[in-house]
């Protein structure tokens, strides 16, 4: 191994990073947004908003991220007269915004069904304690129901928010110049794959690793009833009695 | 030209070519989730039965193989696959570029990066085989190849139907991603057709009715397999 060169590669690679974290935080920041809807929509008990939120979520989970970028990146061209009387082609014509509204549209339909877990594990008593203090509607949801949701559902949404920052990689084949498309661009020009190969690769790692303890310390936050009590320290004398 | 015309099987219509690659992504991804499987069952054996180095690599392997890209090891594969194969010709007199084919390429590439995924898949199964069962086959003196073939591949089977089933739906995208490798499958075609009628969104459009299309049908083959194979279970509920 040139370690030269892979010293070389990481100073490049890193200045992808931004941009797959941009990515990844606006697709995980706005899906959640929506992501919420949809959950909500889903267990509204209306089958005019419960249908839809279905076949959304049937859609978007069953087709490949690429094939819905691509669709909205290349496909949406075909319409650009009429999006360009809307005024909307300025933001169609940028990679950047259609990769941040592929991945979006994608996390979203994942992320309402773990949201909708979460909401559906709140044990119905709690719910009936809350009504019985006197409180209901938007006070309910926040003070009861949502935190416990939260709790529930926090270890599979890592799990989304890591495949989100992966799934940041497609956005390099609609010429984004994060770490992936500046590690094509490397290997492609170098044709040494298995050291730029390696340097990404560990780049991922570590953001995912970070990412996972963020997570897990959000969770030790939120669950301060698992945590062990604080040690009582045993006084001396009596623990020798 | 309309849309039916477009995408029909009429002299101008691209309805052959677009179910040839649709056979060709469910090829690849077939192909990918068999070898997937093989790496798959040699890894969870690592995770439960070696020691303590053999593990450590087991465990390494499976983390760092869902904590990167996928399109990231399909590049691996794609460029490093052809630079080793130049250096093993160079060995023998040949020189300049030998390529990997695109579709071996995008198999092995699959099936390195599913074999992570069921590996845990297999691990959680074999963890919820009765140990009673296997200590029962080794005291009727059992070889451990033949306690593999009769006792625990079909009941680890039975209990990873489920997760089978959704690496076989992460197999299925991911067979997506080996467009950028030239392999003419679905998303390849629609892109060839895109470019040569101006119609991206129609064809793009179609191949997601496919891909869904696809998802479908599998969902409801793993479902038939799943209750098949509890045919002789008694329920909790």
């Amino acid at each position: 191994m040139d370690f030269a060169f892979m010293r070389d590669t990481f100073l490049t690679l890193i200045g992808g990073v931004p941009l797959t974290l941009n990515l990844a935080f606006m697709a995980v920041a706005l899906g959640a947004v929506l992501a919420l809807i949809l959950a909500l929509m889903r267990m509204s008990g209306l089958k005019v908003l419960d249908w839809p939120a279905q076949a959304y979520v049937f859609v978007f989970r069953g087709t490949p991220l690429l094939v819905q970028i691509f669709l909205i990146y290349y496909g949406l061209g075909q319409f650009r007269p009429t999006l360009q009387e809307w005024g909307l082609w300025t933001f169609f014509r940028e990679p950047y915004w259609c990769a941040v509204l592929a991945l979006t549209l994608n996390t979203a339909a994942y992320a309402s069904e773990i949201m909708r877990g979460g909401l559906q594990s709140v044990p119905h008593n709690q719910v009936e304690a809350a009504r019985a203090c006197g409180m209901s509607g938007f006070l309910l949801f926040r003070r009861v129901v949502f935190p416990i949701a939260v709790r529930q559902a926090l270890p599979a949404y890592g799990s989304e928010i890591i495949l989100m920052v992966k799934a940041t990689s497609l956005a390099s084949i609609i010429t984004m110049m994060e770490v992936t498309g500046l590690a094509a661009k490397l290997i492609s020009q170098s044709f040494r794959a298995v050291e730029v190969f390696v340097v990404a690769g560990l780049i991922y790692l570590v953001l995912n690793f970070i990412i996972t303890r963020i997570i897990m310390a959000i969770e030790w936050w939120l669950s301060p009833h698992l945590r062990r009590p604080p040690a009582v320290e045993p006084r001396l004398e009596a623990a020798h009695v | 030209m309309s849309y039916f015309e477009l995408v029909g099987f009429g002299p101008n219509g691209w309805g052959w070519a677009l179910l040839t690659a649709a056979g060709m992504t469910i090829a690849v991804a077939i192909c990918g989730f068999l070898a997937g499987s093989v790496v798959g069952t040699l890894v969870a054996w690592g995770k439960i039965g070696g020691n303590l180095v053999i593990r450590s690599l087991a465990d390494g392997y499976t983390t760092v193989l869902r904590g990167i890209p996928d399109l990231l090891v399909i590049y691996l594969f794609y460029f490093g696959g052809s630079a080793a194969l130049g250096a093993i010709g160079s060995l023998f007199g040949a020189d300049g570029f030998i390529g990997v084919p695109a579709f071996v390429t995008g198999a092995l590439a699959i099936g390195i990066i599913s074999g992570a995924y069921q590996a845990e898949v297999f691990r959680g199964a074999y963890q919820v085989v009765s140990r009673g069962e296997i200590e029962a086959a080794r005291s009727v003196g059992m070889p451990r190849w033949l306690m593999f073939r009769r006792i625990i591949a079909p009941q680890v089977l039975r209990y990873a139907i489920p997760g089978l089933g959704n690496t076989w739906q992460l197999v299925l995208k991911e067979s997506a991603l080996i467009s950028v490798t030239g392999l003419v499958e679905l998303l390849r075609q629609s892109h060839i057709a895109a470019g040569s009628t101006r119609r991206p969104f129609d064809f793009y459009l179609t191949a997601a009715v496919l891909y869904l299309l696809i998802t479908w049908v599998s969902t409801y083959l793993f479902q038939r397999a799943e209750t098949h194979s509890l045919r002789g279970m008694r329920r909790a509920s």
